[in-house]
């Protein structure tokens, strides 16, 4: 192997790892807050969707990934009002929200599965992107590469650095104590899936104005499923969730580079290794710590909060 | 806003308003998307498409309870997880599994008829499907890894599986290199009960299934126990109920029923195995389990609800060149507007102004 294919491997392995990173960062904070929601699959296929028809009629990449944000906003909107406001079933509702985003992005987007965009291109910054090996490693992304990294670190700043994040994280914990010293255990938690849905929908636009420059219906793969594996993979650390996702962009290039390569094994074995990797991280981690399980997990996730008073 | 008050006794007029209400709003929700999006369809004709066609028609009649059964059985054992909290997601990778060894059992007596050929099948069907399951099972109970990702991850791996076969060891010698099976010859196809159409005796099987089921949860102790652990999982470990055995039952008898519903759909419908084998059945099954609450015989109403939203939904596709996810907005919208309504049996909505009114 050249330096050249090497250097590709890796940001072939970066670029892949993106839209994991955006998802899995924004269902961080969600389930932080105490609240699993498990429709991140169809708030990323919505904000896809969003992205390619906007980016399609208007050519503005920036318009693109904004309709991607709000697409997926507004789509987890319905999650967030139906468990926060109404109090129904976490689980039950996250995978109506999955099937509902799934079944209305293909809908709306029955007539774009032909047509084609221009990708956003990548930066180029004079001199340090000419820089041999380090250049294109570090400074020849498109700007929502760096967006994804930048977010973690923000999630991170505000979970651990800011009064907000505390108490988010408190809420995550206990909401009935976090309610009784007067925090508002709803708006905190409806704002988070707010951002949830808008990094999962702007990790569904990285797919279609970056990665492939075409609309599919089942372009997610189930990268939404992975990237909440990731969160759990990550114990709910921002910082992890990079190494990660890393993880998965890694294995999805090794694989289709193998398929390249001609291995002699069928396409279809090669295809399941992301999934399998999943599985086989989940396990690992748990072998790893057998005795601290679920410690860093927040205690409220998934339950039902209503303030009696 | 709005604020939620909770009654002193469930609402027993809600039980059974709230899925009537669901399925107002969800029709009327429906009316106003497709109304804004297809601006060339009439909507009206695209509503009787889907939903009236489907019900004056013979045909679709017993499409549509071709449909219901393997929904029927797929739900019934996934509501026996769910009371439990055991979230079996994966369900159609179960299906797959099943469908691909049961469906081996019979390629590999292809030219052997009997009358045990078809038990059998079933038998490795039901094997495969509780050991894909299992494998959930296995690592929840061992190393606490989350079912629902576990059992969804291997959904992906199954239908890739299932294409492996096709193009490799399961492909049919003599189908010019199509990805498909050979066709099963009659001893190993399930009997039609309506002649001239594609309903077969696995409609009876999922409805006997329905009843076994109910009296099962009924009577016995272990219908009980898992009630139990799913609403109260400390109270049941201090009542000796053991939490594992609860896993392992409700994934076993899941991924069990999923895989013979497997089955019946390659030896039924289908006639061999083909790459169209997995047809969200699986996940569908979630939304009936849901819609039926849990209950075993509710579940074969809610099937046939869910069976028409398929039927009408592949029309739709048909005749207005729609595409057929249309049918998972309606599914995805009917259990929002569902869990949304079943709120009422709870709780009382109030608005603000009123409460400060009182005050």
């Amino acid at each position: 192997m050249n330096e050249g294919l090497i250097i590709a491997i890796i940001i072939g392995i970066s670029i892949a790892s993106v839209p994991l990173i955006f998802a899995a960062i924004g269902e961080l904070l969600v389930e932080r807050s105490g609240v699993l929601n498990l429709g991140v699959e169809g708030m990323m296929i919505v904000g896809a969707l969003a992205g390619f028809v906007i980016e399609f009629h208007t050519g503005s990449s920036f318009l693109a990934v904004l309709a991607a944000l709000l697409a997926g906003m507004a789509i987890a909107s319905i999650f967030a009002f139906l468990t926060q406001i109404l109090l129904t079933n976490q689980v039950a509702t996250g995978l109506a929200l999955t099937l509902f985003g799934l079944g209305i992005a293909a809908f709306i987007g029955r007539g774009y599965s032909e047509e084609n965009i221009q990708l956003i291109s990548a930066i180029h910054i004079p001199l340090l992107s000419d820089f041999p090996i380090v250049g294109p490693l570090l400074f020849s992304y498109n700007p929502l590469v760096y967006l994804a990294f930048f977010m973690v670190f923000l999630v991170w700043w505000f979970l651990f650095k800011t009064k907000q994040g505390l108490t988010l994280r408190a809420i995550g914990d206990n909401h009935d104590a976090a309610h009784a010293i007067g925090h508002n255990v709803i708006r905190y938690r409806v704002l988070a899936i707010l951002f949830g849905g808008a990094m999962a929908g702007i990790g569904g636009a990285f797919l279609s104005l970056v990665q492939v420059p075409i609309w599919g219906e089942d372009m997610t793969a189930g990268r939404g499923w992975i990237a909440i594996g990731l969160v759990v993979f990550s114990s709910w650390q921002p910082f992890k969730v990079i190494l990660g996702a890393l993880i998965f962009g890694g294995i999805t290039i090794l694989q289709l580079h193998a398929q390249g390569f001609d291995v002699r094994i069928s396409a279809q074995y090669l295809s399941m290794l992301p999934y399998l990797a999943t599985i086989v991280i989940l396990v690992s981690l748990r072998m790893r710590d057998k005795n601290k399980t679920n410690r860093t997990m927040p205690n409220c996730l998934g339950r039902i909060f209503h303030s009696t008073s | 806003m709005i604020r939620l008050i909770p009654r002193t006794q469930p609402s027993k007029a809600m039980i059974f308003l709230s899925p009537l209400l669901a399925l107002t709003l969800t029709a009327v929700t429906a009316f106003f998307i497709f109304a804004f999006i297809l601006t060339d369809i009439e909507v009206s004709s695209v509503f009787y498409t889907l939903f009236v066609e489907p019900l004056i028609d013979t045909y679709y009649i017993s499409e549509l309870l071709v449909k219901a059964a393997p929904l029927i059985m797929i739900a019934l054992g996934l509501s026996i997880g769910f009371r439990a909290g055991v979230w079996n997601i994966g369900a159609e990778g179960q299906y797959v599994i099943g469908g691909i060894t049961g469906g081996a059992v019979g390629l590999y007596f292809y030219n052997v008829e009997g009358f045990w050929l078809i038990p059998l099948m079933s038998l490795a069907a039901i094997l495969g499907g509780m050991f894909y399951a299992g494998i959930a099972a296995f690592l929840k109970t061992k190393y606490q890894v989350n079912e629902i990702l576990v059992t969804l991850m291997l959904t992906y791996v199954a239908v890739l599986f299932l294409s492996a076969m096709l193009q490799g060891p399961m492909r049919n010698p003599s189908g010019f290199n199509f990805p498909e099976s050979r066709p099963f010859h009659d001893s190993a196809l399930l009997p039609i009960i309506w002649q001239g159409t594609r309903l077969n005796i696995g409609l009876i099987i999922a409805v006997i299934l329905s009843f076994v089921t109910w009296f099962g949860i009924k009577r016995h102790l272990s219908g009980l126990q898992i009630k139990i652990t799913g609403s109260a999982p400390r109270a049941a470990k201090f009542a000796g109920f053991d939490d594992k055995k609860t896993i392992w039952f409700a994934l076993l008898i899941s991924g069990g029923v999923a895989g013979l519903a497997g089955l019946f759909e390659v030896i039924g419908p289908a006639g061999q195995i083909t790459p169209g084998l997995p047809q969200f059945y699986g996940f569908t099954a979630i939304i009936v389990a849901f819609l039926s609450r849990l209950h075993p015989i509710a579940i074969i109403f809610s099937s046939l609800l869910i069976a028409l939203t398929y039927i009408g939904g592949e029309n739709v596709q048909i005749y207005f060149n729609l595409p057929s996810s249309i049918t998972n907005i309606f599914q995805g919208m009917l259990l929002f507007y569902f869990l949304a309504c079943d709120v009422l049996i709870q709780y009382k909505i109030v608005f603000f102004k009123t409460i400060r009114q009182k005050l």
